[in-house]
């Protein structure tokens, strides 16, 4: 399976406000807010780490979680993000 | 045929439209009654062309982007440019008090948002030389909170509130966007003393909101329009400030005087 590499948008403003993370496009100002095990991959998305890497190293050691149904969900959440505007997906990694 | 000025000064952004039409003079003086300043300076300066009204105006959504270096406001009824280092700018439009009363929405958002302030979708109302501030979507109950405001209080508008952050806090100023009302608010400022945000219900309650539904319940209620990321972000960490500093609740109500109770 190719790997799948995860950015940051640069054009969005986040911050965590209580126990979630706030995510706002400034493409279209729709608002996201994240849970823990998302705003974990939110914040370990530097363009350069496998995804499946950061979701085995991380989530799962992190959130005791499956590792394939975590990779499963974190590739839907960053597809899902991605349709938004909010993070880059790529099957190389991502330089800025 | 005589070109003059006339200054309408909202929260302390003033915005001049600069006309030689006398007509459009007086739609100005009535729209905006208690916010014309008749000498002064304004911030930003807005040249006036009066086209004949169409028709067939197309029914299109605003839009406000950057353009070369300029603002660019369009809706289907008036097109507008401004210039941010000069302050100055045109709109085109014809002698309906819709599309000015639009143009200076938009640029008092524009105009506020480097500042920490906001337009608000809400009714405000000063009681005891404190502002109450009532937010919420369409329907939610901003004029009707207006409406049953005890007569010591002073209606600062039933549909638009106008907050600029002052020290550790913010005031809230009156503003001549109005609502079913149909009048300006009175033009007075005070420290504002907390947000509601509205929802109807069958009993009258208040509530703390936690910070993070106290964040998305405020973003969804500021008027904005610019398509400009820096601005967005900009709003995005004012909104999360005014969170932080002031207390936001909300104000569950049935449409009956009792609800100021709670206030």
């Amino acid at each position: 399976m190719t790997d799948r590499y995860i950015a940051r948008a640069p054009d969005v403003a986040a911050r965590t406000i209580g126990d979630e993370l706030m995510i706002m496009s400034g493409r279209d100002s729709s608002l996201f807010s994240l849970n823990e095990t998302a705003a974990a991959l939110w914040d370990l998305a530097d363009g350069t780490t496998p995804l499946a890497e950061i979701v085995e190293r991380h989530i799962c050691a992190e959130f005791d979680v499956d590792p394939e149904e975590a990779l499963a969900d974190a590739q839907a959440l960053a597809d899902e993000l991605a349709a938004h505007g909010i993070l880059i997906v790529s099957d190389a990694p991502i330089r800025r | 045929m005589t070109t003059t000025t006339t200054a309408v000064n909202v929260g302390g952004v003033c915005i001049g439209l600069r006309t030689s039409s006398a007509r459009y003079v007086d739609l100005l003086h009535e729209r905006f009654a208690g916010y014309i300043e008749p000498s002064s300076r304004p911030d930003y300066e807005f040249e006036v062309e009066l086209v004949e009204p169409r028709e067939d105006a197309p029914d299109r959504d605003v839009r406000v982007y950057r353009e070369g270096g300029h603002w660019r406001i369009e809706r289907g009824d008036f097109e507008a440019a401004l210039d941010p280092v000069s302050r100055r700018g045109r709109i085109r439009q014809d002698a309906n008090p819709y599309s000015v009363d639009s143009l200076l929405r938009i640029v008092h958002t524009l105009a506020l948002a480097p500042q920490g302030g906001f337009l608000l979708h809400a009714s405000s109302a000063v009681r005891h030389g404190r502002a109450h501030v009532f937010a919420g979507v369409s329907g939610a109950g901003k004029t009707t909170m207006a409406r049953l405001a005890p007569p010591d209080a002073l209606v600062m508008t039933d549909e638009v509130s106008c907050l600029r952050r002052e020290g550790r806090g913010y005031v809230a100023h009156g503003t001549p966007f109005a609502g079913e009302l149909a009048r300006p608010g009175a033009n007075v400022s005070a420290p504002v003393e907390a947000i509601y945000m509205l929802k109807h219900g069958r009993e009258n309650r208040v509530a703390a909101l936690e910070p993070a539904q106290a964040a998305r319940a405020l973003l969804s209620t500021i008027l904005f329009f610019a398509e400009d990321p820096a601005l967005v972000r900009q709003v995005f960490a004012s909104a999360l400030e005014l969170v932080e500093r002031m207390p936001v609740r909300r104000l569950t109500f049935v449409p009956e005087a009792g609800a100021w109770d709670l206030i």
